[in-house]
């Protein structure tokens, strides 16, 4: 690009433009840096009036997140001098350690389900997609659409068949009934970005491989898969991160042994109501992963959060 | 890149497994990558819609599986309809969608105007502000129910610094007038984001060229706007409201455990009223009525609205 052009902005309105949007943005990361920040108080400096900005870091939320304790008497306390740095932590508030909490499990089956279901939608969805974008399918467009329009469906509205058809399977609270569902639910963004995706690699790589011989199965698999595998890594992220935040099914379908963390989270209850160092360590370890990927994602987001629809 | 795999796709020999799918038409491997994904769908989703519209004319309750079903017709429809409560229901979300979608259009149009101006540091800036919309609602919910406590959120304490109010004469999820608006702002906080990628994309869509033409014919920066920015955005920005439209209408999780509907029934939106009478109340028939009339409204506002957005498009 040579030099001068009308549409360049003055310096001056840059300066103005990115001061009010740096301005916008520490007030949006603020509730995020509370979090963090609220995971690493003690209970008293998290409930502080006026709220706390400096304060001495402890790790008690995150010892009570990973803990279920009970209390014990004094008596108790002087024959069981704490071990370690943590028992420490919780003796000094005359407790001791009972046992592990459920926030390992619950976490645990987060990761599961998530890179389960994550799994066979993005299976699911290179095959479907790459039909859709090669071959003559009847009703293309029509199918497509269909695929799109569950997405509409308010997720209660199914969740009351679902729910009874899953006790008739032996399916509900079961990893295997979630990952199944969860996979439905992320067929259609899959189908979708993958098509875009396929759509954009040129059809004479796999001209020239079927000339050479190849069958129909092998240049799908020697030459469009690598081409796409961007695509499908990024689409991967992006059912991830639905699998991995979705509550409505996983509060309403499930009650113990496969319940993910997001409905488990809130629940989390110390002496007077919710423990908040501990739901914000939770939090914390819940929300970093997809933080992570939203930077790693930045180039390809406004495609996977629109399905595709639009591209920057 | 492209004359790589053009030589490496030439030079490799088929191997042995080729054979086995010689045989397959397009056709055949056509039906095989589409079936699993429309089998599916068809049993996770059609089937189910299905059996909700079967059962919402039963009274059928999914507590009590023994009972005995009866076929009630068209009366399941005709309570709802006629129900004051759910009436309000759909006003509160009424009230919700349209705060939200205004808020978010205008705030997340501004903030593509301004990241437009390409200044320094605006892709650093820019992936701060997308982040909560990638964060769990529910999570992000339970959390920001922490930050609206009277006397020790920081919500209420720098509402309180900045306006001289004192922090704990309010409760933005406990006061009737104030808990719907406690809703409005975490989603606005949210999903604003989403409005300005969207409109950023439509925004860096327009060619320079336009400007400078416009620029020759000496049009001012107001009249530039309002002619060609806006009308070139316009598109963007619908697209960006049905889809923020359809996810409102479902709001779920984050009304759940920002203020569970409360107080009463101020923030009941219509996903937490359904939820109630479906696993609460275990009103699976009426429950079922309800799931399809919701479905239907958005189906049928969407279905006009996209009408509405293509014909903006041809424009």
């Amino acid at each position: 690009m040579s030099g001068y052009s009308i549409t360049e902005p003055s310096p001056r309105q840059k300066w103005v433009a990115g001061t009010l949007v740096a301005l916008y943005a520490v007030i949006t990361i603020l509730p995020l840096v509370w979090i963090i920040a609220t995971g690493f108080k003690s209970s008293a400096d998290a409930i502080a009036y006026p709220p706390k900005v400096v304060f001495t870091p402890s790790l008690e939320g995150y010892v009570n997140l990973f803990t279920t304790q009970t209390r014990q008497t004094a008596e108790y306390f002087a024959t069981h001098p704490p071990q370690t740095w943590y028992e420490r932590i919780v003796q000094s508030k005359g407790l001791t350690i009972a046992g592990p909490s459920r926030f390992g499990e619950r976490f645990m089956n987060s990761v599961i389900i998530g890179f389960g279901s994550t799994f066979l939608s993005v299976f699911l969805g290179t095959l479907a997609a790459y039909a859709f974008s090669r071959f003559k399918v009847p009703l293309k467009d029509d199918l497509m659409f269909f695929i799109l329009s569950t997405r509409m469906m308010p997720p209660i509205a199914v969740a009351i068949p679902i729910f009874l058809m899953f006790r008739s399977l032996g399916l509900s609270d079961t990893h295997a009934g979630m990952i199944l569902l969860y996979t439905a639910v992320n067929l259609s963004l899959s189908v979708w970005l993958l098509k875009g995706f396929i759509d954009e690699i040129p059809q004479e790589y796999e001209e020239a491989a079927l000339i050479d011989g190849y069958t129909r199965f092998q240049a799908f698999t020697k030459v469009v898969l690598p081409q796409a595998a961007t695509g499908i890594a990024s689409t991967a992220i992006f059912c991830l991160i639905f699998a991995w935040n979705e509550y409505a099914f996983a509060v309403l379908l499930t009650s113990g042994t496969a319940q993910t963390a997001p409905p488990f989270i809130p629940t989390i209850i110390g002496n007077a109501g919710q423990d908040w160092p501990a739901v914000a360590a939770g939090a914390t370890l819940f929300l970093l992963p997809v933080m992570v990927f939203t930077i790693l994602l930045r180039k390809h987001l406004l495609r996977g959060i629109t399905f595709g629809a639009v591209r920057k | 890149m492209s004359q790589s795999v053009i030589t490496r796709a030439a030079e490799a020999t088929p191997p042995g497994l080729a054979r086995r799918f010689r045989g397959l038409s397009d056709r055949t491997i056509a039906w095989i990558f589409v079936a699993p994904t429309i089998f599916l769908l068809l049993a996770v989703n059609i089937f189910p819609l299905i059996w909700t519209i079967r059962l919402s004319f039963t009274n059928f309750r999914a507590n009590r599986p023994n009972a005995g079903v009866e076929w009630i017709g068209l009366r399941n429809y005709d309570r709802i309809l006629t129900d004051s409560d759910i009436w309000q229901t759909m006003q509160a979300t009424a009230h919700f969608l349209c705060w939200t979608i205004v808020l978010q259009v205008l705030i997340g149009f501004s903030l593509a105007w301004l990241i437009n101006r390409k200044f320094k540091g605006n892709d650093l800036w820019t992936t701060i502000i997308v982040l909560p919309m990638m964060l769990s609602p529910a999570v992000v919910g339970n959390f920001w129910t922490f930050l609206y406590q009277p006397q020790i959120g920081l919500f209420n304490y720098v509402v309180g610094f900045f306006t001289g109010a004192d922090p704990t004469s309010f409760s933005m999820i406990g006061s009737v007038s104030l808990a719907p608006w406690a809703i409005i702002i975490v989603d606005t906080w949210m999903w604003t984001p989403f409005v300005m990628l969207i409109c950023l994309a439509g925004l860096r869509s327009i060619p320079d060229s336009i400007y400078e033409a416009a620029e020759c014919d000496r049009a001012s920066k107001w009249r530039q706007f309002w002619t060609i920015t806006v009308p070139m955005v316009l598109p963007f920005l619908m697209l960006a409201v049905l889809f923020r439209g359809i996810e409102n209408f479902k709001m779920f999780d984050l009304v759940v455990q920002l203020t569970g509907g409360g107080p009463g029934s101020t923030t009941e939106l219509t996903s937490i009223n359904l939820k109630r009478e479906a696993f609460e109340k275990w009103r699976t028939g009426y429950a079922s009525a309800y799931a399809i009339i919701l479905f239907v409204t958005v189906f049928g506002l969407a279905s006009i609205y996209v009408k509405a957005l293509n014909k903006v498009k041809e424009r």
